[in-house]
């Protein structure tokens, strides 16, 4: 199954790299731009044919390694 | 004939490389990202450092500074201009160098003495170097990786063990006119042998002799 | 994490005792801002309330002493109108909870305590404790704290040109990491915390204020401050190098440009430290409007504001005429400001939040006058048992040992932590990262600074007041065979539970050691940190002092000593008093496998004075200078070897005299005759050529403990 994977920091932590981007963007002329904040997604084909099951899967992989569960929330979408 | 040393928010090597140009007889300036006009200049150096904090991807946010439309169009008439490290990147996201900087291949920085070897003496960094010359100058660098789909560039300097993975090893390369280069250590780095090399010398002064023979190659 | 029950005091932390204590000083209950504040400035961390008065045997005074303990950073005179300014700092706590953060925003809170004094900060030094690496946590979290270092430090420009690893059991559940950093200023650019004089306004530099670092005290976990959810109050602090590289850059031209009459950043305790600290220190009061704080997140309260951790932010003090300039070097910058407030006549802090007081309360009441503590001490009386462990190796099979040294992570190579580093930033680095002191030149100058950092929790647990002392001769050694006078120090104190009695005479009887043995050089102790509650599940760590030195090379020599400069044919010397067989507290001991014991052979304070001052001179004539410290002088020479290419000869090789680690002691190699050696104190041990090393009887090929020793740790690490 395609399983997608958003990685966000959780919206009270500093995101010094979406604060820098939206800053560069309104030196461009996108000054309407506000909330900028920099995610990280993760595709991956996971065996299976029980989508509940595979999102349990998933989200246990997001705890243990791919999200850092002190800095960043996840969603764990399987999409086929 | 004077350089100017452009700084954008984070560039941090900028003052090493003053201290370098003005050792070896050339006269530099550090200048401002916002400025407009390099008018007053003889030739360019994009410094070291990690301009706007390597955010989005590096080099490319600074690619839109002010001062980069001068030195897109200095570039174009042939003046030398030169991007170290950070630089290098800028002049790759900017258009001006072929190819694209990306992660070391083990993914970690790395911060040590490296061995070059002259490939090509027809550019802004080696024409006074001989070739298979080499030399020995600190790399410092995470995203110092060299790729090029489209095979084009012409490689300057290479590595003699490739320690980040670069296509065709290279360290340093140079555009069709050979008057923009970018190199990945850091010739600045290596210009006193207090410091552990004197072999950067023959780079920058390379640099220093292009802006006496501006331009370079006629457009 | 259990909610505190309670009073709101004790939610926060404090006693009744201390309640009763701003009860006293406001002559009423205080507000919850108020209360707030008084929670974080009268914590441990930042009143030094256990600690203090055995800090006050600190020697702290020396005719080049500009600046002592107290201010953001130390500061001492080095000539021709320079000054050297120099702090350390730890950041455990935030490094176990995450390291790659907790050790990059220490980065950033040492870099803005020493730009804060007008220095441009030139070096950063680290010392890093963790776990044995055969656990998965630990490999984790010394990856992700060098990650950190490397990820600040090289973004920010300030290069890492030293420090330490070691690794032991006690620091499992409590990894530390120490930061040192060295800045230089001109003479009349120091800036100090002082608010000014009345009329003198506020503003507020740097990143935008968040939750950053509140839940972490678990002390606003509580509903006492209105409604706000603990989720939403995050313990981490994220450090954005960018910023704070641009906050220097601003902060030196503001420095340049005299437009700042003080400066105070922006650490633990946040708003908090830095309205009270420098308004107590001017003798003054202020008054704050909260309203005007920039900040990252709505619905902030007044206690939140006044206690967030918020990273890159710094306080500036500006005459009303130079306001419109400050804020045109900000705006060059790319750095938000905000005017929060002005400097008043009287003693009180006003904080004004929402159109109304929320606080107000003497100033130097919140820095000066948390009730200090007299915590019981007593001489663990395990010692007793400990001491009398014998260890010796006279039986074990001298190239064996030195094999298994070499290929100990704590002792082989640092190469895989210091290629992440950049060292070389500012062309200034002359003996950088694996050697013994760094040495740093200064351009224009004849001029060169060494630095030396040195820790050693297991000897310091044997005897606490030996190993400080022998910490800090060690330090003195380093920078000396790098041709530098010890000029000052600062310590880093990791200690356990203060509340147990063993444990704060394990600080005392440290304190003495470090006092005493900087009597001996002559020095100061010109700044320090005092780290507490390192423990876990109720077992402390070792105490573990930190010692950061500073010396002076006036001149430079020419060509300093490198481990690098071995020739064929050249002699070994052995220089200092003759090693006893005392093993104690010795990585000899660690890597046999024998149970930490002992006593650790006493320092002694003129052998300490004479081979510093030896070894300063002879920096400026021999090729090859090495202090003898973790594995002796076999591992000593081993190093020397690996780094020139080339083998040598040991002639008598006792095993003990070997690995012995006993104080006050270095290796020159020189060709002969090339200086003289004092008779009482040099003895010629052996020669260098060929490409083996041989000890006595065995012999080692000089590729096994190359191989050995560069492998040690990537392997160890599984890298």
């Amino acid at each position: 199954m395609k399983v997608t994977v958003t990685i966000n920091r959780r919206p009270e932590i500093a995101d010094p790299e979406g604060t820098t981007v939206e800053r560069a963007l309104h030196d461009l002329g996108y000054t309407e731009t506000s909330g900028v904040r920099m995610d990280r997604v993760v595709h991956l084909d996971v065996k299976g044919d029980d989508a509940v099951a595979v999102k349990a899967l998933v989200e246990e992989m997001c705890r243990r390694l791919l999200a850092n569960p002190v800095l960043e929330d996840f969603e764990v979408e399987v999409t086929s | 004939m004077r350089t100017a040393v452009i700084v954008f928010p984070g560039t941090n090597c900028e003052h090493d490389v003053v201290y370098a140009l003005e050792a070896l007889g050339g006269e530099a300036e550090i200048v401002w990202h916002r400025e407009t006009s390099l008018d007053d200049f003889d030739g360019v150096i994009l410094p070291g450092g990690f301009a706007h904090g390597d955010y989005l991807r590096t080099g490319a946010i600074a690619r839109f500074s002010p001062v980069m439309s001068d030195v897109r169009r200095m570039a174009e008439n042939g003046a030398p201009v030169l991007g170290i490290c950070n630089g290098f990147q800028m002049l790759c996201e900017a258009g001006l160098l072929p190819g694209a900087l990306i992660a070391n291949r083990d993914l970690s920085f790395i911060c040590r003495f490296v061995d070059l070897e002259v490939v090509d003496t027809d550019t802004v960094i080696t024409r006074l170097a001989s070739e298979g010359e080499r030399v020995r100058i600190p790399l410092n660098s995470y995203e110092g990786n060299w790729v090029d789909p489209s095979a084009g560039g012409r490689v300057a300097l290479r590595y003699v063990d490739n320690p980040n993975g670069s296509q065709a090893r290279a360290a340093a390369v140079a555009n069709e006119r050979g008057n923009v280069a970018g190199i990945m250590p850091h010739p600045e780095r290596g210009i006193e042998d207090i410091l552990g090399s004197s072999d950067g010398q023959v780079l920058l002064e390379s640099f220093l002799q292009s802006l006496v023979d501006y331009p370079l190659v006629p457009a | 994490m259990t909610t505190p029950t309670g009073p709101a005091h004790q939610k926060l932390g404090m006693t009744d005792d201390e309640y009763e204590s701003i009860v006293g000083i406001l002559g009423r209950e205080p507000l919850p801002a108020e209360l707030a504040m008084y929670s974080v400035m009268w914590s441990e961390h930042c009143s030094y309330k256990s600690s203090r008065r055995h800090l006050e045997r600190f020697p702290t005074e020396a005719p080049w002493v500009v600046v002592g303990p107290g201010e953001n950073a130390g500061v001492v005179d080095i000539g021709d109108g320079w000054l050297a300014a120099l702090r350390i700092e730890s950041h455990n706590h935030p490094s176990f909870v995450e390291p790659y953060q907790g050790a990059a925003t220490g980065v950033g809170g040492i870099l803005r305590d020493v730009f804060t004094m007008g220095a441009r900060p030139i070096a950063l030094w680290d010392q890093i404790r963790v776990g044995p690496l055969d656990q998965p946590k630990n490999r984790y979290l010394l990856k992700g704290v060098v990650s950190g270092i490397a990820g600040y430090g090289n973004a920010v420009g300030v290069p890492t040109v030293g420090g330490e690893i070691e690794f032991d059991d006690c620091y499992s559940g409590n990894p530390l990491v120490n930061v040192m950093c060295l800045g230089i200023l001109r003479k009349e650019q120091l800036v100090l915390g002082t608010a000014g004089t009345p009329g003198t306004i506020a503003v507020l530099l740097g990143k935008a204020t968040g939750r950053d670092g509140i839940g972490g005290a678990s002390i606003l976990a509580s509903a006492s401050f209105e409604d706000e959810s603990e989720e939403k109050r995050p313990s981490v602090q994220v450090g954005d190098p960018f910023e704070e590289k641009k906050l220097i850059e601003a902060c030196l031209e503001l420095y340049e440009k005299s437009l700042v009459v003080g400066v105070q950043d922006l650490g633990a305790a946040g708003l908090s430290c830095a309205t009270s600290e420098p308004a107590g220190r001017a003798g003054l009061g202020m008054r704050i409007e909260l309203d005007a704080v920039h900040r990252r997140e709505s619905g902030m309260t007044a206690p939140e504001l006044l206690m967030s951790e918020s990273q890159e932010r710094m306080m500036a003090f500006v005459s009303p005429g130079n306001l419109d300039r400050v804020l045109a070097v900000a705006d060059k910058w790319e750095i938000e400001t905000a005017v929060v407030g002005e400097v008043k006549p009287g003693p009180n802090l006003t904080i004004r939040h929402n159109g109304r007081v929320v606080a107000e309360v003497p100033a130097a009441s919140l820095a000066n006058d948390a009730p200090l503590l007299d915590r019981p001490s007593a001489r663990p009386g395990w010692l007793d048992d400990v001491w009398s462990a014998q260890t010796s190796v006279n039986d074990v099979e001298p190239v064996d040992l030195l094999l298994k040294l070499l290929d100990d992570p704590a002792i082989g190579s640092s190469a895989w932590v210091h290629e992440q580093y950049d060292h070389m930033l500012f062309l200034s680095t002359v003996i950088g990262p694996g050697s013994d002191g760094s040495l740093l030149r200064m351009k224009g100058t004849d001029k060169a600074l060494a630095v030396s950092t040195d820790g050693n929790g297991r000897l310091c647990y044997l005897d606490p007041r030996r190993g400080a002392a022998r910490l800090v001769y060690e330090a003195a050694l380093n920078v000396a065979v790098a041709g530098a006078r010890p000029l000052a120090v600062v310590d880093n104190l990791n200690f356990g539970n203060p509340e147990k009695p063993e444990v704060m005479w394990q600080l005392i009887e440290t304190v003495e050691g470090i006092s005493g043995a900087c009597e001996a050089l002559g020095i100061p102790v010109v700044g320090g940190n005092v780290s507490f509650y390192n423990e876990t599940d109720g077992v402390d760590i070792h105490p573990t002092p930190v010692v950061g030195l500073l010396g002076l090379a006036d001149p430079m020599p020419s060509s300093p000593p490198r481990w690098s400069q071995a020739n064929e044919g050249m002699e070994i010397w052995e220089v200092g008093p003759e090693p006893t067989d005392n093993l104690a507290g010795s990585a000899a001991q660690r890597v046999a496998g024998e149970a930490l014991g002992g006593r650790p052979t006493a320092p002694s304070p003129e052998r300490a004075r004479r081979v510093v001052t030896l070894a300063a001179d002879l920096a400026h004539l021999v090729p090859v200078l090495h202090d003898i410290s973790d594995g002796g002088l076999a591992v000593a020479v081993a190093e020397i070897c690996i780094a020139s290419g080339v083998g040598a000869r040991i002639n008598n090789a006792e095993p003990a005299a070997m690995f012995s680690e006993d104080p006050h002691r270095f290796v020159v190699v020189m060709e002969s005759g090339t200086a003289d050696l004092p008779a009482d104190l040099a003895t010629r041990v052996g020669i260098i050529g060929g490409d083996s090393l041989s000890l006595g009887s065995g012999t080692l090929d000089l590729s096994i403990i190359t191989n050995a020793w560069r492998q040690a740790l990537p392997s160890a690490l599984g890298v």
